[in-house]
């Protein structure tokens, strides 16, 4: 059912193109890249929470050979503009290096440029920074009450929004409803830590008034923001796209490095890379995920129906705004998972504190918020006694209701998650899983099976941004492709993004081949930059297999019109009356051929239709397919177009002594609709359940009560190895989305939005029997055995 | 993340190593590298010249003795990894290196160098505490043999001087006929510094009777601590389970354990005791399925 | 001070501080770009080479240390310019990668393992590329590419010319 038949190399077994050129080492990163006489950057990093900068002296530094310049944020707020917030928070003010004050361990406040990055390292320590320590807070919960000490003293205070969102007959809801429960579970401050750190390398040529920006970015609007904070023009600004980025998974998005640099280019004339070293990247690249608490209260009927939620998200944004606390808005789109709840209550909080500054991570916020929902269905089969699939088919939206309307305004487009469930619990044999689960349990092993049903909303808009700030009207999220077939008949394709491990030259070449019924190893696939570029909006959101790949298609639609006409001329028919077949053109028994149809386009231009422009190229941009209104007063919004629906199962056993989760058997249920390439969809689930399990187990950017941040290198800060994630087991469903050009949905967020809510809820079935519930992540071998041993001692101590 | 400059030598002889070691006090000796190499990129460790070892014929050699293994300083944990002899004459330690960080920097890491760095956690200086082993060390003063006891003052301090070159690392060997040993830790990801581990080598006679036995817990303790008392307890007798457990559990509970953010210190007192009795009882099984002479 | 570097069969000589790492040398000095900085602190595996055949960390290494020893990087293991290793191969067919950073640092360790253990069992190929962090694929295709060369391997008499790392 995956691979349906009417498709010729869409869902088949094709190699992955980009792969050949990383396997060899021939992969083209930032680091990679050098320019005549380029300089390097090292930065100077405050060591206080909170602190006013008295006086920076940078003579010492100076006066070494080799040094270049140092400049301070005063210098560089001075030539350049704030960075762009998200919310209306016109005096949260962020610039690359901090003026006046720093807000958080690790800030940049001064950046130096030498000759080599060895030789910027030893001037940074020669800086001499005199501050003065404020007092700070590092707690949501404190920040969030009015008497603590704002980060943002011209804000006001540390909220950087508080909306309640009333979706439905709440109220009503839980006054009809037999039960009520009430939960927390928190989220821990982790991110997707690629391997890669950010990196950025820019050159001004003074003569052309161009800046040059090769980065390894994954952002929105980049030379966007580039040409904004630096007062040039957007065609003064040419970022590159044939950069290879070593994964982003969301965070790539140096803008305070990248308008740094473009600064110093400026200014020195020379060539200047800054690349983040790890603990530059850990502690000060502005590359941190959510951090949340959620309190839920949830109403529901004894047979395990859940009525009505509602749901108060506590968001640590860190030191500034960005575009963090959108992250809260994303999940509105799901906030009912992909279950039939009649009415939320959504609350969203953002704070500042004084930790390192919130980016957006793979999911933008869903999978937190899907561990929080999972986590309260799973509380609510408890309650009412039932076995915990049971209560999920129970509440799950039916196949025949989509597209199916939630009520915060979203339309879910299609789905079968009874089908998915069904068809990944025979494959796991759902009541041997539970023998051996009881088999384990008998012999004085602790061990749990978690499940969790979650959707992946996909082919991002930006409809949270107009939902969660009023002077933010965008509706338009793009994304284009443009299509040329050159003078001698091969095909070139070109993509306006760059890319970070997703296969995007993959997915155009197999749509376009798809569409042009040709060879997809036959096309070229080309990134020019940004000055070259149609307007797009990079890959987040789940959204390149539908908006790029749809750019794609549709662009090769118009050219396959064009291609039909030119042939319908030759042919003394009517364009309707041909039919294209494998790059050829028939009219009844008679043919043009494709290397006809090049030359009559590049070279007979007297045999072309009237009114036909010389040549074969095609361009196309795609609005999403959803999301195209802004918001209703009571804020009900359509967010992403697309839901892709994922059904873990985990079996995790646990020494009751020791406190260490083992996944002894991990197996997902995945429908994204048509999948277009089945080998970078696996590596998307896989990847992301990897992460998922970090999130749940290991990963976590830890400060302590001073706000020193204790995790900033890879011995503190923990990423699964490969003997930490098990062999998964993948059960696939397709349910075609009826938006989408192939019937595709999103997978880049796969796994991920659904593996900490089953990790944890194994664990917790695990310690259940003890009277032990773990609602923090990450969920510590150390504390999960003190749990145990102290519930252990407790019974001791109870038992007659 | 560049170390701070510094000057390198790469003498001949351990002779000349000293020499260069007592000239400048700020030097450190380097051989695999795979701990001072971290600590210099973050600047929180700066010689002023490294002396590599690395290359010192007389570093590095395996040397079966009749009643030890004798490495040298410099010898490559992998190239004791592959040591024929190892896994019938130091099963313990054959056990135990496998946990040592990864296959890659084994290929680079020194026996000496993770007994000189003394990490409470490290695998390799547990062993040789719990074998009651000892190193030697050179300098321009002296050469002088330091057991294993005397050598682990705590976290990342020896009595090794900082002018003193690790020559050789000496594990002795039993020659019991019934003899097993145990190896195990607990980390959060393997590979990485455990929380706790535990050794144990144990030596029955033809009765089942103990006859030998060595407990040591590493990671619990600021340096890692051979359960004498406990190893005391068990000889003479056939081992009895309750009674092993009692025994470690009494000595453990007189330790100073450590106190770190990665684990409470009463999770490291439990486990430490869970893990000792478990090797315990897994070597013994092992001796007692070994032919007796 | 000069330093003679033997990379992948060719010597060339540098001029380096002491501090340069062999990480830095073979990137800006030889301009061996393959070998990819990840964390410069010996944990992700992103910079492995290989010295005298066996998988090191190239950041744990200054490049005076490595004067005179035999490095492999991942551009000495294609056969010709346009071919690929059958370890390489492997890598392709199963698509181990997404970003494609880590995957030089996993293809050269893949190379040793099946130097030193032309079958591997599944744990002892995850145990061999446990020392290499991939933060895009969970590893699952690693592994089973490690696997798929691995038959390939016993099923053609002899390795293929540069397979043998």
């Amino acid at each position: 059912m995956n691979a349906p038949s009417k498709f010729r190399y869409i869902s088949t077994d094709r190699r992955v193109r980009e792969d050949r050129r990383f396997v060899v080492g021939k992969g083209r990163y930032i680091a990679d890249l050098a320019a005549e006489g380029m300089l390097h950057v090292a930065l100077v990093a405050s060591q206080h929470a909170a602190a006013n900068i008295k006086s920076i002296d940078a003579s010492k530094a100076l006066a070494m050979p080799g040094v270049h310049a140092v400049i301070d944020g005063a210098e560089l707020a001075a030539a350049s503009e704030p960075l762009m917030n998200g919310l209306d928070t016109p005096n949260v003010r962020r610039h690359p290096l901090a003026v006046g004050a720093t807000r958080y361990m690790g800030e940049w406040v001064a950046a130096v440029v030498a000759d080599t990055r060895a030789l910027a390292e030893d001037a940074a320590e020669l800086v001499e920074v005199e501050y003065e320590a404020l007092p700070f807070v590092i707690d949501a919960e404190e920040a969030y009450t009015p008497a603590s000490t704002p980060v943002h003293p011209a804000h006001g205070s540390n909220v950087l929004l508080d909306r309640v969102f009333n979706w439905g007959d709440i109220d009503e809801h839980f006054a009809a409803s037999e039960r009520q429960l009430s939960l927390r579970v928190t989220w821990g401050r982790n991110s997707t830590v690629p391997i890669e750190t950010f990196g950025v390398l820019a050159q001004w040529d003074p003569w052309g008034q161009v800046l040059d920006v090769r980065a390894s970015i994954q952002m929105p609007k980049y030379a966007d923001q580039i040409a904004r904070a630096l007062r040039l023009p957007m065609n003064g600004v040419r970022v590159h796209y044939d950069v290879d980025v070593g994964g982003s998974y969301g965070v790539k998005r140096g803008i305070k490095h990248s308008v740094l640099v473009g600064y110093l280019a400026r200014k020195l004339g020379r060539p200047v890379r800054l690349i983040e070293d790890r603990l530059e990247n850990m502690r000060s690249g502005d590359a941190h995920g959510p951090e949340r608490i959620f309190d839920i209260d949830v109403a529901f009927n004894s047979d395990g129906v859940i009525n009505s939620m509602k749901m108060r998200a506590l968001d640590n944004a860190g030191a500034y705004a960005g575009r963090a606390p959108f992250q809260l808005g994303k999940p509105i789109g799901a906030i009912v998972g992909p279950y039939r709840i009649k009415s939320v209550r959504y609350h969203a909080v953002s704070v500042t504190t004084n930790k390192a500054v919130e980016e957006a991570v793979r999911g933008f916020g869903q999978s937190p918020t899907n561990y929080a929902i999972e986590t309260m269905v799973d509380r609510v089969a408890e309650a009412v006694g039932l076995d915990k699939v049971e209560v999920r088919r129970r509440n799950l939206i039916r196949k025949e209701e989509f597209p199916y309307l939630i009520p915060s305004g979203t339309r879910y487009d299609s789905g079968d998650y009874h089908a998915v469930i069904d068809k990944t619990l025979a494959h796991v044999g759902w009541r041997e899983l539970v023998a051996e689960r009881d088999a384990l349990r008998a012999r004085g092993l602790l061990a749990g099976i978690g499940i969790a049903a979650c959707l992946e909303p996909s082919g991002g808009n930006s409809s949270f941004e107009p939902l969660l700030n009023p002077k933010n009207t965008t509706t338009t999220w793009m994304e284009s492709c443009r299509l040329n077939v050159d003078a001698l008949g091969t095909v070139n394709v070109a993509i306006h993004t760059t890319s970070s491990g997703q296969g995007h030259e993959t997915l155009v070449a197999t749509a376009v081949g798809e569409a042009l019924e040709i060879d997809p190893d036959k096309i070229r696939v080309t990134r020019p930059d940004s000055l070259s570029s149609l307007p797009g909006n990079s890959p987040v959101g789940s959204r390149m297999a539908i908006m790029l790949g749809g750019a794609a298609f549709h662009a090769a639609q118009k050219l396959k019109a064009k291609i039909v006409a030119i042939a319908a001329r030759r042919l003394g028919c009517a364009p309707e009356a041909a039919v294209y077949r494998e790059g050829a053109v028939f009219h009844g028994d008679r043919e043009v051929s494709w290397d006809d149809i090049v030359t009559i386009a590049h070279r007979h231009f007297h045999e072309l239709p009237e009114g036909a422009e010389p040549g074969l190229e095609s361009t196309y941009i795609m609005q999403t397919p959803t999301g195209l209104e802004l918001p209703t007063a009571d804020g009900r919004v359509q967010m992403y177009p697309c839901h892709s629906f994922e059904f873990h199962v985990v079996l995790v056993v646990i020494d009751p002594d020791l406190g260490k989760p083992e996944l002894r058997r991990y197996v997902i249920g995945h429908d994204c609709g048509t999948v277009i390439n089945p080998h970078i969809v696996k590596g998307m689930t896989l990847g992301g359940i990897a992460h998922g399990i970090g999130a749940t187990l290991l990963e976590e950017f830890v400060y302590d009560a001073e706000g020193q941040m204790m995790s900033q290198s890879f011995m503190d800060y923990l990423m699964p190895s490969a003997h930490e994630v098990p062999r998964v087991e993948i059960v696939h469903h397709c349910t075609p989305s009826p938006l989408t050009v192939f019937g595709q949905k999103g997978s880049g967020e796969s796994g991920y939005l659904g593996a900490p809510a089953a990790v944890s809820g194994a664990i917790n079935d695990a310690t259940r029997p003890l009277g032990v519930r773990f609602n923090k992540l990450p969920i510590r071998v150390g504390a999960l055995a003190d749990a145990v041993a102290d519930a252990r001692e407790q019974r001791k101590d109870s038992a007659p | 993340m560049k170390a701070a400059p510094f000057e390198y030598s790469r003498p001949s002889s351990v002779a000349e190593a000293c020499e260069l070691l007592t000239r400048d006090e700020d030097a450190r000796i380097i051989a695999g590298g795979q701990t001072l190499v971290p600590m210099m990129a973050m600047r929180l460790a700066r010689p002023t010249r490294l002396v590599d070892i690395a290359r010192i014929p007389e570093l590095a050699f395996i040397r079966d003795d009749s009643d030890a293994i004798v490495v040298g300083g410099a010898t490559r944990q992998a190239a004791l990894e592959r040591h024929a002899s190892l896994a019938a004459r130091l099963p313990l330690l054959a056990r135990a290196l496998p946990w040592v960080g990864h296959a890659a920097t084994r290929n680079r890491g020194t026996v000496g160098g993770s007994i000189a760095n003394a990490d409470p956690a490290a695998e390799i200086p547990l062993v040789l505490v719990t074998l009651d082993g000892s190193i030697r060390a050179r300098s321009t003063r002296d050469d002088k043999v330091i057991a294993a006891d005397d050598l682990f003052e705590g976290p990342m301090a020896t009595a090794l001087a900082l002018d003193a070159c690790l020559t050789e690392v000496r594990f002795p060997t039993w020659s019991h006929a019934r003899m097993g040993s145990a190896f195990q830790e607990i980390s959060a990801r393997h590979g990485d510094f455990a929380y706790v581990s535990a050794a144990a080598q144990v030596a029955l006679d033809g009765d089942g009777k103990c006859v030998a036995c060595a407990i040591g817990v590493g990671g619990a303790t600021a340096a890692p601590t051979r359960l004498k008392a406990a190893s005391a307890a068990l000889l003479g007798g056939r081992l009895d389970d309750a009674a092993t457990r009692e025994a470690i559990a009494a000595e453990i509970a007189a330790l100073d354990i450590m106190i770190d953010p990665h684990a409470s210190p009463a999770y490291r007192r439990r486990v430490a005791v869970t893990l000792a009795h478990r090797v315990v009882i897994a070597a013994h099984d092992e001796a007692l399925s070994r032919t007796p002479a | 001070m000069k330093v003679s570097l033997t990379v992948n069969g060719e010597t060339r000589e540098i001029d380096a501080e002491p501090r340069l790492t062999l990480l830095d040398a073979l990137r800006d000095h030889l301009r061996l770009t393959g070998c990819h900085t990840g964390c410069e602190h010996g944990v992700c595996g992103a910079c492995t080479v290989l010295i005298d055949g066996a998988p090191a960390r190239a950041c744990l290494l200054f490049a005076v240390q490595a004067d005179g020893l035999e490095i492999t990087t991942i551009e000495g293991l294609a056969p010709a310019p346009g071919e690929l290793s059958l370890v390489q191969d492997a890598f392709c067919e199963t698509h181990a990668m997404q970003c494609g950073y880590c995957t030089p640092g996993m293809v050269l360790t893949a190379h040793a393992l099946l130097r030193d253990n032309p079958a591997p069992t599944r744990d002892a190929i995850v145990d061999a590329i446990s020392g290499n962090i991939c933060r895009c694929t969970g590893y699952g295709q690693i592994v089973e590419a490690i696997e798929l060369a691995a038959r390939r391997l016993a099923g053609s008499n002899a390795p293929a010319k540069g397979d043998a790392a």
